[in-house]
């Protein structure tokens, strides 16, 4: 079997670490993924004869406070890649787990809200907005979930990588951080798309 | 390692401006949808707002502003795609 050697010098072609080179190809795609949900979005939208106002059909205040939670998880995470390059495992641990606190209060805010839809009968086959908030919505859920996963292995078990390359483990968290700052951007674009306009 | 501290210094600095900059963005963005604009004016502001917000987390969480080439080039595939792929709903409509 052909292992490939993880290299954490920066490839001479292209000038980065091939790890990071590659989480930003798998971004370009994601951006390619959503994008073609926010075209069907306006497509939506603008095919429709009386699409409601998202105040109306959605909770505001909440989804405010998710997006505060989510931009300040983008702090914290991005703080905590800065506390490896200043080589503070100890307050690397603690800004990794205030990224999973909030990622959390950003999911369970987003299960209320959705509870509070269906108790109401508002599900995906009710009209063609519910259809549209849920897909995207959820699909930005699911990237959520998948976040919290590799950043708790990076917090908890991943990072006895620390004491034996902490360069490849910084880059690691480099890139976990690359993934989280885009779900986040994404969400600074799905919020107004759904709830404000 | 002081080196290292000093040089990481500026770039924290650089994340809560940022970070206050995107709450504070974010409060803009609520209290105009509350304002009643017109229909298009709305979705030019809200857009224009995340744009901007975007384009911060873009360049300072994500390190774009100082990247090396390869991922601008990229990137800049990726935006032109995008467009395409943006403006397709719009071809649609003007027919």
């Amino acid at each position: 079997m052909i292992v490939i050697p993880y290299v954490d010098k920066p490839h001479p072609l292209t000038g980065v670490t091939n790890a990071k080179f590659g989480i930003w190809l798998f971004l370009a795609s994601e951006v390619m993924l959503f994008g073609a949900l926010f075209s069907t979005l306006i497509i939506l939208r603008t095919g429709s004869a009386n699409w409601p106002l998202g105040s109306t059909e959605l909770n505001v205040p909440l989804a405010t406070i998710n997006t505060i939670a989510l931009i300040t998880s983008s702090v914290t995470i991005v703080l905590a890649w800065a506390s490896l390059k200043m080589q503070q495992i100890g307050r690397f641990r603690v800004y990794m787990a205030l990224t999973l606190l909030l990622s959390a209060v950003f999911l369970v805010i987003k299960y209320f809200e959705y509870t509070h839809k269906f108790e109401h009968g508002h599900f995906p086959s009710t009209s063609t907005f519910f259809a549209i908030y849920f897909t995207m919505t959820g699909l930005h859920g699911i990237h959520i979930i998948g976040g919290m996963i590799v950043n708790a292995y990076l917090m908890g078990p991943g990072s006895a990588m620390w004491k034996k390359n902490p360069e490849q483990f910084t880059g690691r968290v480099e890139c976990a951080g690359l993934y989280w700052h885009f779900v986040d951007l994404v969400w600074i674009f799905l919020f107004p798309s759904f709830y404000l306009l | 390692m002081a080196a290292a501290h000093g040089h990481m210094g500026v770039h924290i600095k650089a994340y809560i401006g940022v970070f206050m900059a995107l709450i504070f963005l974010t409060v803009v963005t609520v209290g105009v949808s509350y304002l009643h604009f017109s229909h298009g004016m709305a979705i030019a502001v809200a857009m224009f707002v995340a744009t901007v917000k975007g384009g911060l987390v873009a360049a300072v969480f994500m390190h774009l502003n100082n990247e090396k080439k390869v991922i601008y080039w990229v990137l800049g595939l990726t935006a032109v795609l995008f467009l395409l792929l943006i403006s397709i709903p719009m071809m649609l409509l003007c027919h």
